[in-house]
């Protein structure tokens, strides 16, 4: 068996293969999110996008931090930060699944020479409060993918719903090139030299490095004060949010406002929170009886925020579809009224 | 007469549902056909993880036709002078039949017209189409979604359906889906659509296809097996039945791969390596001639074959990594040793009112303690100092990564630790070895089957770690509903009730779970507590409800001898199952069948005395007007109370159960010759009060007017 020869796909590659093969599926190719996320699906590309009826088709590569897993790099199979190929198709077509083993193909797997079972696994994320059903995507033993048809997000049940592809780059580029440690995993090849860039090249001082801080170093004093305050400043927003709402329904006017509230910082806020929570997790200052209350508050923050971006949503559609027809605009309903949001 | 093909083509069910699914969806099946007027001779059912298919053969084409006679006006008032009346004109019409073809009935009120109406049965397809979706659509999920719209919910999405009847397509609709004759084949191994002829066919043409019926796919993976084991001398597949069920449902066309690992993991606890295989991999693990285990495993493919070795390789590699994972946690873990996790688990909680798992070590303990001393005082032996240090060391591999990762391994893990570890200095090997077993079998036994802790410190152990939680829950108010029991409740009771019944143990649970309600003392999780009374009733309910489970389901007693003896007492576990084996020794003796009766009749009495307010003398006694068989009886209740007692104080319940079967000829001559309720207020109350004491002196052991005498049905 040489299956850890040149022919096999690069770290880099796969990416590259991957999102070739979305793109020619109609997905927008967006690149990963820049404030740190515990998940793929905690990317406002999911997220939110998922609220609301608007469809959409999106892959991204998301790296995604948890303190917690850091193992300094010693141990070759954890990663405190590893990278996933996130897809959201919404509403998902009926060959969803079709699509997704062909791009197993497109990627170098001959499904025929392999062993592909759907294993059922339900996702769930209590800090999100979202959750669907699904499968784990087992490859000869291996979980390489979860695919979930997501049911709620942020509390709110979901129409249309997505299917979220969530790819293991490592574990896949660990297969593919049957190595044993993903810092081993050839991440890009000159291809005029042929000499190879690892992972452990790439990203090895990442997890030596953020393991000592996360696990030791973090000043837990001050994570707690960052967490207060961005909390405070997501809350602040919000409850702006809301009492905009309610001038809007006293019907002075200014429905401008609510368009333009800034929903997506609010959001950026509580990524910071829940980040911050996983560091003093790991670092070991979240005592029992904290930490329930603690994913509360972050909770609270994120369906919060799903109920103001789906109102605002809704209030755009309703807008746009009204233009045309000034005259009917008198005539609609009133806005469906929306609850004190952040509560 | 037809057959009828109906598959659901659905995206991968999840394997623990597709049995009963397919179950459920027979029977809904079978009850529509009959209901309908259609059944047919055979129904079967054909399920893979991507469709759940019924097979009903030679239905109905159409519901038989109806024959009625519909009886109309009096003759008198239908014609006059030989002539038809708007009357007649009216009936013809509304049966739709001729004038002429309408007929005359006698009726007790006389002569009527009437008319003979022919309703025409539907046909079978007719029928399907309108009521199958409704069947579909109400199949329970444990976990069920929506995928088009939320009202419309199946357990995963419905991608094809195949509804035919001979060769006909039923023209059914489900969540958008219109049935067809066209299925699919194997997800790899098949790439067309299938189509299908006819249900006739319908197998064959799924075989062609790489689709196997359930039977077939155990049968090929049990051969499989034996196979792949076969070339390895001496070696044997670990039989496991949960595992078989779940890969037989995870595969359409299965086939198996042996696979090897570095002989130096076998270096690791056993029950670590067949988890990691097991539960994590769903691999079958191989054992020698001696059952040790030997580094191969086997896995079940959904495909046909690894004629590149590929699979097995793959395979191979993740196992690797599992295994270095679990080496590396157990190398990990004895850095900080068990003692030293006690303090650990202070910040590991047990339930969110309820506290740490610190505090639960404190709890068990104690209560642990209190149980030992009542069993010491019946004489049975305890090892000392092995239950304390148990019992404070039991939960601490909650905080070992190895626990973590492989949460099923709780309690396993703490008691291969303890064997590998020091513990303090001066504990005797053996003594520390007893810590380690009573560890490692505290959780026992998980299930109905699973076997009881192999040491009575175990037993006592198990005892106190379910009894704390169960108190803790109940007084939380946190009752075992329906089929809503998050923690479990029912399980660890009926596991305290096959520990102490194992282990002859003279334990009353109401005792027990006083006991550990009054462990929770000035916690502060006692804020949140319902009061006593309503929580020592939902145990009191709750127990008695497990030990009819166990009595009925796992000792195999008829239900009415179980449901006798515990009316009689539910308390005390061993002493309720020697009840039991009494009375079913004694039970085939008519006397048995009599004092039943009379039972259930003195019981009537009293109740409608009560009711209309007549009290009983507060005791029996010998009157002038006392009948002669009243006094017959009394005086035999008298001589045979104390023996009786006698008896049953040294739990020789047959014995006693024979003495009281002579009561039953002054009973029957008692109820022959007097009346109870007498004119004369003052023998009345007093045969009152002679029933009540006859009852109550038949009562001591079992309840006997539960016992059912005609015609005994068998529960289970």
């Amino acid at each position: 068996m040489n299956r850890a020869s040149t022919k096999s796909l690069t770290f880099q590659e796969l990416v590259l293969r991957l999102q070739a093969f979305w793109a020619d599926r109609g997905c927008v190719l967006q690149q990963p999110y820049d404030v740190e996320v515990g998940a793929g699906t905690m990317a406002p590309e999911t997220f939110l996008r998922v609220l609301g009826p608007r469809p959409y088709k999106v892959a991204y590569v998301q790296p995604s931090r948890r303190p917690a897993d850091g193992r300094y790099g010693e141990n070759p199979n954890r990663l405190f930060k590893h990278m996933q190929l996130q897809v959201i198709l919404k509403p998902p077509p009926e060959n969803v699944q079709e699509l997704y083993l062909q791009s197993l193909e497109a990627i170098g797997i001959d499904l025929r020479a392999h062993d592909v079972k759907f294993e059922e696994d339900n996702w769930e994320a209590p800090t999100l409060s979202a959750w669907g059903v699904g499968w784990q995507v087992m490859l000869d033993g291996l979980e390489i993918t979860q695919f979930t048809y997501f049911q709620q997000c942020g509390g709110i049940d979901l129409f249309p719903i997505s299917a979220e592809l969530t790819y293991g780059l490592e574990r896949i580029a660990a297969f593919l090139q049957d190595v044993d440690s993903i810092y081993d995993i050839v991440w890009a090849r000159d291809p005029e030299t042929g000499n190879a860039v690892k992972y452990g090249d790439v990203r090895l001082a990442d997890e030596q490095q953020f393991s000592v801080y996360n696990f030791e170093a973090a000043d837990v004093e001050k994570t707690w004060k960052h967490f207060d305050l961005y909390e405070a400043e997501c809350k602040a927003l919000l409850e702006g949010y809301a009492s905009s709402v309610r001038e809007k329904s006293a019907g002075d006017g200014k429905a401008h406002e609510t368009s333009r509230f800034p929903v997506l910082a609010a959001y950026d806020l509580c990524l910071k929170c829940s980040h911050l929570f996983n560091i003093l997790d790991a670092r070991g200052a979240i005592s029992v009886t904290e930490r329930v209350g603690v994913i509360a508050r972050v909770r609270a923050l994120a369906v919060g925020i799903a109920k103001a971006w789906a109102d605002q949503q809704r209030t755009e559609i309703a807008e746009a579809s009204d233009e045309p027809e000034p005259v009917r605009h008198k005539h609609s309903p009133p806005q469906e009224k929306l609850a004190p949001v952040g509560t | 007469m037809p057959d009828f093909l109906l598959e659901i083509g659905c995206e991968e069910i999840p394997a623990r549902m597709i049995d009963a699914a397919s179950a459920e969806l027979r029977e809904r099946i079978a009850t529509l056909l009959k209901r309908e007027r259609l059944a047919g001779a055979e129904i079967r059912t054909f399920e893979t993880p991507r469709r759940l298919a019924i097979l009903a053969e030679g239905i109905a084409s159409a519901q038989p036709d109806i024959t009625e006679q519909l009886t109309g006006p009096a003759v008198t008032v239908a014609y006059k002078d030989g002539q038809p009346t708007p009357a007649a004109h009216g009936f013809a019409k509304k049966t739709g039949v001729e004038i002429a073809q309408l007929e005359i009935v006698s009726t007790p009120k006389g002569d009527c017209i009437s008319a003979r109406v022919t309703k025409k049965g539907r046909s079978a397809s007719e029928i399907l189409a309108e009521s199958l979706p409704r069947e579909i659509a109400t199949i329970y999920w444990p976990k069920n979604m929506y995928w088009r719209k939320p009202t419309e919910r199946f357990v995963r999405p419905v991608r094809w359906l195949v509804a035919l009847i001979d060769g006909e397509v039923v023209p059914l609709e489900f969540d958008g889906i219109h049935a067809g004759n066209s299925s699919r084949g194997h997800r790899i191994l098949s790439h067309a659509n299938v189509s299908i002829r006819s249900g006739s066919t319908y197998v064959g043409a799924l075989r062609d296809a790489k689709v196997l019926g359930r039977a077939e796919r155990e049968h090929r993976i049990r051969k499989a097996l034996d196979a792949a084991t076969r070339t390895i001398p001496g070696a044997r597949w670990r039989e496991d039945k949960a595992l078989l069920e779940t890969v037989v449902n995870l595969t359409e066309y299965p086939s198996v791969v042996l696979g090897s690992f570095d002989a130096q993991f076998l270096s690791l606890p056993e029950e670590v390596l067949v988890t990691v295989m097991r539960d994590h991999q769903k691999y079958f693990a191989v054992d020698d001639a001696n059952g040790k285990l030997l580094p191969h495993f086997l896995a079940v493919l959904n495909t046909d074959g690894d004629p590149q070795g590929l699979i097995r390789h793959g395979n191979e590699r993740v196992l690797r990594a599992r295994f270095n994972d679990a080496r590396f946690f157990w190398q990990t873990d004895q850095k900080i040793s068990l003692l030293d996790r006690l303090d650990l688990l202070r910040h590991v909680t047990f339930q969110k009112d309820l506290g740490t798992y610190f505090e639960k070590t404190k709890r068990v303990q104690r209560l642990c303690s209190w149980v030992s001393e009542i069993i010491k005082q019946h004489g049975q032996s305890i090892r000392p100092g092995v239950i304390h240090k148990a019992g404070a060391l039991a939960k601490t591999d909650l905080t070992t990564e190895l626990v973590k990762e492989f949460t099923e391994l709780q309690g396993i893990v703490g008691g291969l630790y303890a064997r590998a570890q020091e513990l303090d200095s001066g504990v005797p090997e053996a003594t520390r070895f007893a810590i380690a077993d009573a560890i490692y079998d505290h959780y026992k036994p998980e299930s109905t089957e699973d076997d009881v802790p192999r040491s009575l410190e175990g037993a006592v152990l198990s005892i106190g770690d379910k009894a704390d939680t169960i108190a803790g829950m109940f007084a939380l108010g946190l009752v075992p509903s329906g089929s809503k029991d998050p923690f479990a409740l029912r399980r660890q009771a009926n596991g305290i009730v096959k520990v102490i019944d194992k282990y002859n143990l003279p334990l009353r649970l109401h005792e027990l779970m006083r006991d550990a309600r009054a462990g929770y003392q000035r916690s502060p999780a006692e804020r949140k507590f319902v009061d006593d009374d309503k929580f020592s009733y939902s145990v009191k309910t709750f127990f008695r409800e497990r030990l009819e489970f166990y009595l009925k389901d796992v000792r195999g007693y008829p239900y009415d001898v179980v449901n006798a003896v515990l009316s009689a007492g539910a308390d005390d576990v061993v002493d309720s199952i020697a009840r039991a084996e009494a009375l079913r020794q004694v039970l085939h003796m008519p006397e048995f069948a009599a004092i039943g009766a009379a039972c259930k009749r003195i019981r009537n009495i009293l109740r409608q005395a009560e009711e209309k307010g007549i009290e009983p003398a507060k005791e029996f006694e010998s009157l002038p007007q006392s009948a002669p068989e009243e006094k017959d009886l009394a005086a035999c209740i008298e001589t045979n109370a104390p023996l009786v007692e006698a008896l049953r104080k040294k739990r020789d319940y047959a014995g006693a159960l024979r003495l009281l079967a002579t009561t039953r000829g002054p009973v029957d001559a008692f109820f022959d010759k007097v009346m109870v309720m007498a004119e004369d207020a003052g023998v009345r109350a007093n045969r009152l009060a002679l029933l009540r004491t006859l009852l109550k002196e038949f009562s001591t052991i079992a309840d006997f007017s539960e016992i059912v005498t005609e015609a005994k049905t068998q529960t289970n």
